[in-house]
């Protein structure tokens, strides 16, 4: 009887909650450091800090052996400049993807991501991640290296991004932190901070949190504190009936709206994408010649393939070219960095202008991705080493496709049928963008050269830091911020948690549970907060609807999110996270009404304010709340090398990084 | 078909998320343990396959497979309007076949990268 609906017919009832319900019982944790996420930053954080020799406290929501973005695996590791084979300096990588995004991304957290992620991905391998090609099984490809057995991706002249085995990428980081007697509390979800003197503002001495399984509170008193929370979802865009999965479902923002209310400053926060949502496909799971399947031929229904092209229209007869910079191009970028690159190092790809040529008939839909097409190494390095190792598609695609008989060498995987302008994106499987269903950009935490926010005692590393990210930069900046942590843990003064904020805290916790049970559901709930953002928050912003969209928000937070009922200790977890979604709307909508001029770069428009991307508006704009209200200011884009910081990267890294260099 | 009729909510969309086997699964909890969303939870009677109970949570990335020690015993399954269009064709014989069609080609038997 496994399904709910079997266990009733047999038993005549409904199955009891299977774990003890432990409401209000309240247990104190004390950490030298606390890590508040158990995923990819989070994990590499508690590691480098307990290596320094701090109690460390890791705090998740799911299970850390597994749960996070990167939790199911790695197929390619970003950013790894100083490996031995590798032509692309850390500073120029930096500047390459800072430029790329427009200066708007985070100058610190992207060179110390550049300079540690080759070292990272070592620390990776003696933990038990196979990052070379130790069985030989692609012995004289292009993309292999004979001497060091590493294998390339994307680019393979400057070889600065490889391709690994990381599919149990997790399960080790896991076994590391249990070895380092790091003590893990899973089921557990973060639902504030605490402060010195309960007051906003001030030092950061630990966390809140409740068992979303017991519903037992958790009081965590700790010298310093690291946000690993992730990037929030389901903030414009939420439905289970109808969704594509490539974001983890239990990202909601915790470390967001738990930093804001205790007075942390983001940035960036205006910053959003358009988002297929309910129309995107299985992730990597469709034929499309992007990231994971980067250089697969495409060919249309009739089989006639689709050109590739360098940056300056240059038609690539070869597959080899495919992995090659143009001629005088000094790298490609590669993609999933989640900024998208500039003409200086854009990406090989098939034509731009691809919806106009099917318009005109000249390729029928549908397309395939024809792996056949590709010599054998190439083919197996797709389907088998990247997606039988991305987490997304081990066993959802590859293990799944490969046991319902497909096959690489004979078939051909058929691309999604769309309307031909969405072919101008040849991810093909995050399906058709609707304008007002949106996801979160690179908006998050302000952090200096120790990956510290503007709150002593609370570091940052992964999704909650502004600018983006993926795998690689999540590992690095965890393992750079708990590095940092444990140090200032190791001087600061014991934390004395104020008993009112802890009794104010319990209380709003526990308030789903006694409301009436005609109140909503977290469903329900959470596509009403989507409604309010798709609408009031959408592609195109102004002064007066996002002025309404604030007060919908807070009227939604006084009546029915305050009524909303839960009735068990999941369910209490889930209507704990729509409260959080409301506060992490409440700081974009903020941040839009701050920003008053529109950005390409930012995805950002306003109808109120039409001018694209001014001078005078390319600018940060941090905001925090003070004494309960918005606080914004003004921060050069460039902060990181200026006073107090010294003028340059590798100063100012080896100034903080707090390694022997 | 069950002599006993309940009321009973509609079925949570997607339906299934994974799917147990009763005769393999040796209800170990190892992929309750796992998952991430508690989109399993323990049969309260031991020894038993654990209840499905949030199949609308699932993000279907497969890791209680791979924790699974029991081969066979669970499955990932797709949401229907993820897995119907997933398909392709075979070069040499224009077949065409499907994730999820009745009469399946067999497993491609060339040794999966692991």
């Amino acid at each position: 009887m496994p399904t709910w609906q079997e266990f009733i017919e047999e038993e005549g009832h409904a199955p009891e909650w299977p774990y003890p319900i432990r409401y209000g019982e309240e247990n104190v944790i004390t950490a030298d450091v606390l890590i508040l996420g158990g995923g990819i930053a989070g994990c590499h954080a508690a590691i480098n800090a307990a290596r320094k020799g701090a109690k460390v406290v890791v705090v998740e929501k799911g299970m850390a052996k597994r749960s996070g973005s990167g939790g199911a695996g790695v197929d390619h590791w970003l950013g790894a400049c100083t490996n031995p084979c590798s032509k692309v300096t850390p500073e120029e990588y930096a500047k390459t993807i800072i430029d790329s995004a427009g200066g708007y991304d985070c100058g610190s957290l992207r060179y110390i991501n550049a300079k540690e992620s080759w070292d990272t991905l070592l620390d990776c391998e003696q933990m038990g991640v196979q990052i070379r090609d130790i069985n030989d099984e692609f012995k004289g490809a292009d993309f292999r290296d004979e001497e060091t057995k590493l294998m390339f991706a994307y680019d393979y002249e400057n070889r600065y991004n490889i391709r690994v085995y990381g599919h149990n990428i997790k399960p080790c980081l896991y076994k590391e932190m249990k070895q380092l007697r790091v003590e893990i509390y899973d089921r557990v979800m973060v639902t504030s901070l605490l402060t010195e003197g309960g007051k906003q503002g001030t030092r950061v001495i630990g966390a809140t949190g409740v068992n979303v399984r017991t519903g037992e509170f958790y009081v965590f008193k700790a010298k310093a504190t690291v946000l690993t929370t992730g990037l929030p979802g389901r903030i414009w865009v939420f439905s289970t009936e109808l969704r594509s999965s490539f974001r983890d479902f239990n990202n909601t923002g915790e470390g967001f709206a738990a930093g804001w209310i205790a007075g942390a400053e983001f940035a960036l926060m205006e910053h959003s994408g358009s988002d297929s949502g309910a129309f995107g496909y299985i992730a990597y799971g469709m034929g499309n010649p992007s990231n994971t399947w980067y250089g697969s031929p495409i060919v249309d229904a009739n089989g006639k393939e689709v050109p590739w092209f360098d940056r300056d229209g240059r038609e690539l007869k070869t597959v080899q070219q495919r992995f090659q910079p143009a001629p005088g191009q000094k790298f490609i970028l590669g993609q999933g960095i989640g900024v998208p690159s500039n003409y200086k190092n854009q990406t090989n790809r098939i034509p731009i202008n691809l919806p106009d040529r099917i318009g005109k008939g000249e390729f029928t839909l549908p397309f395939y991705a024809d792996l056949t097409r590709l010599p054998d190494q190439e083919r197996r390095a797709i389907f088998g080493l990247m997606v039988g190792n991305e987490g997304k598609s081990r066993i959802p695609v590859y293990d799944t496709y490969t046991k319902a008989g497909f096959d690489p060498d004979k078939d051909m995987l058929q691309a999604p049928v769309m309307p031909p302008e969405e072919y101008k994106v040849t991810n093909f499987w995050g399906g058709m963008a609707v304008p007002h269903w949106r996801r979160i950009g690179n908006g998050g935490l302000v952090v200096d050269w120790d990956l510290r926010t503007n709150l002593e005692g609370l570091y940052a590393g992964g999704g909650p830091i502004f600018g983006a990210g993926a795998h690689a930069s999540a590992a690095t900046s965890g393992r750079y911020a708990g590095r940092k942590a444990a140090a200032y843990a190791l001087t600061a003064t014991e934390p004395v948690v104020d008993r009112k904020q802890v009794d104010d805290e319990k209380a709003r916790v526990y308030t789903p549970l006694k409301q009436s049970k005609s109140g909503i559901g977290w469903k329900e709930l959470n596509a009403g907060i989507c409604r309010i953002m798709q609408d009031y928050c959408g592609q195109y912003k102004s002064e007066e609807t996002l002025k309404i969209g604030l007060r919908l928000l807070k009227e939604l937070g006084e009546s029915e999110a305050s009524t909303a009922y839960a009735a068990n200790p999941h369910e209490l977890g889930r209507t704990l996270e729509c409260h959080t979604l409301i506060t992490v709307g409440e700081m974009v909508m903020h941040a839009c009404l701050a920003r008053k001029a529109s950005s390409t770069f930012l995805n950002f428009f306003r109808l109120d304010h039409t001018e694209v991307d001014p001078p005078e508006w390319h600018k940060f704009l941090p905001m925090k709340l003070e004494d309960g209200k918005v606080k914004v200011k003004e921060l050069p884009l460039d902060y990181h090398l200026r006073p107090p910081y010294a003028p340059s990267y590798e100063e100012n890294y080896k100034l903080h990084c707090g390694l022997k260099r | 078909m069950s002599d006993k009729v309940y009321m009973v909510p509609n079925p949570p969309t997607p339906n299934k998320g994974v799917e147990l086997n009763p005769e393999i699964c040796n209800g170990c909890n190892q992929c309750v343990e796992i998952c991430r969303s508690d989109v399993l939870m323990p049969n309260p009677e031991k020894g038993k396959p654990p209840i499905v109970l949030y199949p609308d949570e699932c993000w279907f990335c497969g890791c209680c497979v791979d924790e699974c020690n029991q081969p066979g015993a669970i499955r990932m399954v797709h949401p229907l309007n993820q897995s119907i269009v997933v398909s392709w064709k075979r070069k040499e014989t224009g077949e065409y076949f499907r994730l999820g069609m009745k009469n399946p080609p067999p497993p491609n038997t060339r040794p999966p990268v692991r």
